[in-house]
């Protein structure tokens, strides 16, 4: 196990190489002159050139790549000229904040998801099977945006049953001390009981709306595995052999039926992150997606590749997760790297 | 992990994540503590707290203006539908309690008991440090500086420990006022000092993270991107103890977002909203709505005039009859703008700016003008905007097309993104652009020093070059250093009309800072910088 692991992430390597060089190159081929941009709206073209100097960006491009390799090296990611911090640290205090988001979206949708679609596939063309086709249509045509603003209008503006969508909680609380990142996690630790209330409840809407978006593939690969499963001939054996349908649905069917659906979850994951940048910007969520759009719009190179290398190491993990996952459930499946 | 066991657990965690829905509860030491917090939202936070910074954003001069004093501020007078509104011409000390202006200088005593937010005292050398830091560092501040001749350390003079004097380099109107703007802010030297290196002297990179002045309020907690809390000083001296304890500033992207925290009444002030918006927020009355106009500030269409058809000023004069502006007042705008078209043909020339032309919409008298400059078929062009703020330049630009298509002129839209827009005018390639100058000195040979005078500064998009300008530019810098008001006003009219005759730009209004508030806030000010001034105001 643990050899396949480290040939696995030795593989990873060229590609991240490859990241590094690709995003480096790309950032620098946007359009847009940081420096004029950062000189400010009354600068003169000595002003710009300036701050064309403290940047380093008068520099060759093969000189400032081969400092930015180095300072990667040295675990620097630079600093953001928007925000004015480490790119480094505002990963690192953002990362949980989109991974709690993304992660408890999932949840949501899983749970709804996965029972949703065995009940379709089991029954199918009765009003469970309609239900979940209806759902996972509507789910997936609204864009995420959408889907939060009317959230937002329905349960905050109009019925006032939602907190003010201002971010991980309420202005007047105070973050509870950092061990995980995760507020839910955190406040509980602290025992910061009404802190936890106040992060739960500004989770929920931007954990539904993500859920909201990613039930359809959830489902529909739920439904459709399922449906091969449940044809095929274990299982009418264990049905002739007198097993309770429970048994034989959950015992034999489902778990048969579990490995497009983990490779489906990673897939819906990763769509996630990237749908997470328009939840933030309509919840105010301060993480990762949003502060890599506005670097992006001002043209910050620094925290777009720091993100985009951040992104390309969590896609590489999350492969050798769901590889490993894949040996658990299904014994027949042994990855040799 | 063994299959099975990972099996059972993940039907575990699913029963679990079944989240019960929780109200949000807010006791009642809470209530309190809102009672005595502003909770400002707005779309952009600070990316520095520091104005000397590097590319500090305008969000970041916002908390240098209330974290930091300077030696005078202006006073208030009654503007128009009465908010108290900067004075101009009258300045009082913030930091200095007496100032004394010559001939050739002008001296500062400092209140004595005024202390930094770590307790030690503003003395002269903390005042000579920072001067010499604005004019020093370079880029933004060091530019400022200069649009009052105030550009070397040698003209900082430290007298005695509480008694400053700034030599002038020469007659120049704008050196006290230039005083009085954001930057000339003072920083506590020795600690800046103490946390400065080689490669930073100054300490930049120290006072971009955390605020180390004199001023009412001081950052408490910055996180870049998602909030700003300041606390009140209360050993404050440049000005009565403000009334606001805590100030949260928070960024919420999304604008539906912040005027339905305003209209819940969560936050209490917001700006930067659509105008739409702040036109319905207006109707209803629900909400303060403020909206003041940019003073020294046009949104303009610049033409340029180095290359043909603009070249020819028929051609320019054409266009000014082509536009819509009336259509852009009700359109783009809702009203909140004062325009700058359509002065009365006998209206005479005012020493003031800005003012309005006297083109209109004359379609008839545009169309001739062409035929007389040779594009009696019209021609093709493009007319470029700023992407960063498309709420209101895109339907502006939409407008202009549809109106001068009626001239057989075939306009093209290009949107230039904001990261880009600082180019692309530096460029000076665009032949036809929509764009907004201000100017944070309110008089008129400062805004035309920038924007028509030969030297060709950025904010000369149209390239335009003109003899007779720049005599009567430099003719009214030099008088109104010498208070010579008659030549002055002969001047600054006559720049005023051979701009609109020449027309190398067009202004089409003022634009209005909009800001909308709870009921229950009071002391709203309008300063040059359009920031708010939390030390003025109050809550309940």
């Amino acid at each position: 196990m643990l050899t396949m692991i480290g040939k696995r992430l030795m593989f990873a390597i060229p590609s991240l190489i490859g990241v590094v060089i690709v995003t480096f190159l790309l950032t620098r081929a946007l359009p847009g002159d940081p420096a004029a941009y950062f000189a400010g709206p009354a600068a003169t073209k000595e002003a710009v050139e300036q701050i064309r100097k403290k940047l380093g960006l008068d520099r060759p491009l093969i000189e400032q790549f081969f400092r930015y390799t180095n300072d990667l090296a040295h675990g620097d990611f630079g600093n953001s000229l928007t925000t004015g911090q480490p790119v480094a640290a505002e990963i690192r205090n953002r990362l949980p904040a989109s991974a709690e988001l993304t992660l408890l979206g999932l949840i949501v949708s899983v749970v709804i998801a996965i029972p949703l679609g065995v009940l379709a596939a089991t029954r199918p063309g009765s009003w469970v099977d309609h239900l979940c086709r209806v759902t996972t249509t509507a789910g997936v045509s609204l864009p995420v945006f959408f889907t939060g603003l009317v959230l937002v209008y329905v349960f905050y503006f109009q019925l006032g049953w939602s907190p003010a969508p201002l971010g991980r909680l309420d202005v007047f609380y105070s973050a509870p001390p950092t061990v995980t990142g995760f507020y839910l996690i955190d406040t509980l630790i602290a025992r910061d009981f009404e802190a936890f209330r106040s992060a739960a409840s500004q989770l929920i809407l931007p954990a539904t709306t993500l859920a909201i978006f990613s039930l359809a593939p959830i489902a529909r690969m739920t439904r459709a595995s399922m449906l091969a499963v449940l044809s095929s001939e274990f299982v009418r054996t264990a049905r002739a052999s007198g097993l309770s349908p429970a048994t034989v649905i959950v015992t034999y069917a489902f778990r048969n039926a579990m490995l497009p659906v983990i490779t489906t979850l990673s897939m819906v994951f990763s769509f996630l992150l990237g749908a997470n940048v328009l939840v933030e910007k309509v919840f105010a969520w301060p993480g990762i997606g949003s502060y890599a759009v506005e670097a992006l719009i001002s043209s910050d190179f620094a925290p777009v590749q720091g993100f985009v290398l951040t992104m390309a190491v969590m896609y590489v993990l999350l492969n050798l997760v769901i590889d490993i996952l894949y040996g658990v459930i299904d014994p027949r499946v042994r990855l040799e790297g | 992990m063994k299959r099975r066991d990972f099996l059972k657990s993940a039907t575990g965690l699913a029963a679990g994540a079944a989240l019960p829905a929780m109200p949000s509860v807010i006791s009642s030491a809470q209530a309190d503590a809102r009672s005595e917090t502003l909770l400002i939202v707005s779309e952009g936070g600070p990316n520095n707290l520091d104005i000397h910074g590097v590319g500090t954003n305008v969000p970041g001069y916002e908390v240098s203006w209330n974290c930091y004093d300077r030696l005078l501020s202006h006073e208030m007078k009654s503007g128009p539908g009465g908010v108290p509104y900067y004075d101009r011409d009258k300045f009082k000390g913030e930091l200095a309690e007496d100032i004394k202006i010559d001939d050739m200088s002008v001296t500062f005593k400092l209140k004595k008991n005024a202390k930094f937010h770590d307790g030690t005292p503003v003395t002269a050398k903390d005042v000579k440090w920072s001067l010499d830091r604005a004019v020093s560092v370079g880029g933004f501040p060091t530019f400022q500086m200069s649009a009052g001749s105030l550009t070397k350390p040698e003209q900082f003079v430290v007298i005695d420990d509480y008694t400053v004097r700034v030599d002038f380099l020469k007659k120049d109107k704008l050196t006290i006022p230039d005083l009085a703007v954001i930057v000339p802010c003072i920083v506590n030297s020795e600690l800046v000092k103490k946390n400065a290196s080689e490669k930073d002297p100054w300490g930049l990179e120290f006072t971009k993270q955390q605020t180390a002045g004199s001023g009412a309020y001081k950052v408490t907690k910055w996180t870049a991107g998602t909030e700003v809390i300041m606390e009140r000083n209360e050993d404050w001296v440049g000005g009565p103890l403000p009334k606001i304890k805590r100030v949260i500033w928070r960024m919420v992207p999304q604008a539906g977002n912040r005027r339905a925290l305003l209209e819940r009444g969560d936050a209490d002030i917001s700006y930067e909203l659509p105008f739409k918006d702040f036109q319905e927020m207006k109707a209803s009355g629900k909400l303060n709505v403020v909206s003041l106009p940019f003073s020294n500030g046009i949104q303009y269409i610049g033409m340029n005039v180095t290359k043909p058809p603009f070249d020819n000023v028929k051609v320019r004069q054409a266009i000014a009859y082509a536009l819509p502006y009336q259509k852009i007042m009700d359109a783009v705008l809702f009203g909140l703008g004062n325009p700058m078209f359509g002065a009365a043909k006998d209206k005479a020339t005012e020493v003031a700016w800005p003012q309005q032309h006297r083109y209109n919409t004359d379609m008839d008298k545009a169309k001739a003008l062409l035929t007389e400059a040779g594009y009696a078929n019209g021609f093709e062009t493009t007319i470029s905007f700023d992407l960063n703020f498309a709420g209101v330049n895109e339907p502006l630009c939409v407008l202009v097309q549809e109106s001068l298509a009626q001239l057989g002129i075939k306009t093209t839209i290009n949107k230039v993104p904001g990261a880009n827009w600082r180019t692309e005018l530096n460029k000076k390639e665009m032949p036809l652009f929509t764009n907004v100058f201000s100017g944070w000195l309110d008089y008129p040979e400062y805004f035309f020093y920038w924007c028509y005078h030969g030297n060709n500064s950025v904010f000369n998009t149209m390239s335009y070059k003109s003899a007779e300008m720049d005599r009567l530019i430099d003719g009214a810098r030099v008088a109104a250093a010498a208070g010579d008001a008659a030549t002055y006003d002969t001047d600054v009219k006559g720049f005023v009309d051979l701009a609109y005759a020449d027309i190398p730009r067009i202004p089409l209004y003022q634009p209005f800072v909009n800001v909308a508030m709870q009921k229950n806030i009071s002391g709203y000010q309008y300063w040059f910088h359009r920031r708010l001034d939390y030390r003025a105001m109050a809550k309940g």
